[in-house]
């Protein structure tokens, strides 16, 4: 499973923000086609966009593109951006499998011979969005994530938007287990007040208690506290590996249950203790086994 | 093609390009005015990506203008690009 503890936002009309875009060592980065693109300039963004893919050095971040909403110009950013080889698209606003499904034969028409398969990512910021969750993420096999936008959300609900988030508990709960239910990962809605760390690192702390795999992001200096929060500590590792050590002894002894510090050890805590371990590996944060 | 509408695109932010595109008398082939912060250094290579994408679309008889923040080739070949579709040049199905 690939790495998205955090996915920035980049301005796709921004050529200055574009190049840069490998150097943040964002684990995503999204070339935004929507939201912070004029109507107008949607055209030469486009350009911008599909020249920066074929030609700037993102490094290990994947190349996310988000385009418009399919009842405005995702046919025209889909036919421009597709061949140009992004590793995912981001689809806004989708509030049912249908729409997932259109996207995928466009992106199909659109993929030239021999091209790895653009995945998608569907971004839920409506409530037929969540109420629709566990089906558009099992809408096509392209789908590899979930991600949330609370901002168009509580709009559409009529409730304020807080720092705390009592208003977005049930749709992150539900994007959460949408996601998990068809095993694919869900993404948490950005932190918008870029000067609060403090509440970043609340926000942040939230999100992966309750689930999520990552964040999105909309400025560079978010991305190294979304990191740190997302990161398994020292101790989550240390735990992980005293876990596969007393499974692996009771294995070997003929049991499928093990006891570690008088607390039952079975297979849902094996698989938590494997996957820190997993992303303990991919950073370089825990030994190989 | 001599069939252009003027148009432009980009912007005179640092590190992009804004190219102005009008039609060229008869005869007049590529005519490209630019203004750089790094006409010395650069200017030439800059001329040249502009008039690369230019040709690579059959398109002669323009006047291009263009004011130059320190694009890269990537940027300065898109906004050619955006001008000349704007322009209503056709374009080449591969250079998408």
């Amino acid at each position: 499973m690939e790495l998205r503890r955090s996915m920035l936002f980049l301005p796709g009309n921004n050529p200055g923000m574009l190049q840069n875009g490998g150097v943040f060592e964002a684990d995503a980065i999204i070339l935004d086609l929507e939201d912070a693109v004029a109507p107008q300039e949607k055209d030469a963004a486009r350009w911008l966009i599909a020249q920066s893919l074929k030609t700037v050095d993102y490094g290990l971040s994947e190349k996310v593109v988000r385009i418009n909403p399919l009842d405005t110009y995702a046919r025209q950013d889909i036919i421009a951006i597709v061949p140009c080889r992004p590793d995912t698209l981001l689809i806004p606003k989708v509030e049912k499998p249908e729409d997932i499904k259109d996207v995928s034969q466009l992106v199909a028409a659109a993929e030239t011979p021999g091209q790895t398969p653009v995945k998608l990512i569907a971004l839920l910021e409506t409530p037929c969005g969540i109420a629709e969750a566990y089906r558009i993420a099992r809408a096509d096999k392209r789908v590899v994530a979930l991600a949330f936008g609370a901002e168009d959300y509580t709009a559409a609900l009529g409730a304020k938007r807080t720092k705390e988030g009592a208003e977005i508990f049930n749709a992150r709960s539900i994007v959460v287990n949408s996601a998990a239910a068809a095993g694919i990962q869900s993404i948490d809605t950005p932190f918008t007040d870029v000067n609060d760390r403090e509440g970043l690192l609340a926000d942040t702390e939230l999100a992966k208690q309750l689930g999520f795999k990552g964040k999105l992001a909309i400025n560079p200096r978010q991305i190294e506290d979304i990191h740190k929060v997302f990161n398994p500590t020292e101790q989550e590792i240390d735990w992980a590996e005293r876990i596969i050590k007393a499974i692996r002894k009771a294995e070997g002894e003929g049991s499928g249950v093990a006891s570690l510090d008088g607390k039952m050890v079975d297979a849902p805590i094996v698989a938590r203790a494997e996957r820190i371990l997993y992303l303990g590996r991919l950073l370089g944060l825990a030994e190989e086994d | 093609m001599n069939r252009l509408k003027p148009a432009q695109a980009g912007t005179l932010e640092s590190n992009d390009i804004m190219i102005t595109v009008a039609p060229g008398a008869q005869a007049s082939g590529v005519v490209i005015e630019l203004e750089s912060i790094v006409l010395a250094q650069y200017g030439e290579a800059i001329r040249q990506t502009i008039a690369a994408v230019i040709n690579r679309q059959n398109v002669t008889d323009i006047y291009v203008k263009a004011v130059d923040r320190g694009a890269l080739d990537c940027t300065i070949q898109a906004r050619t690009l955006a001008a000349l579709d704007r322009a209503g040049a056709i374009l080449q199905k591969e250079l998408i």
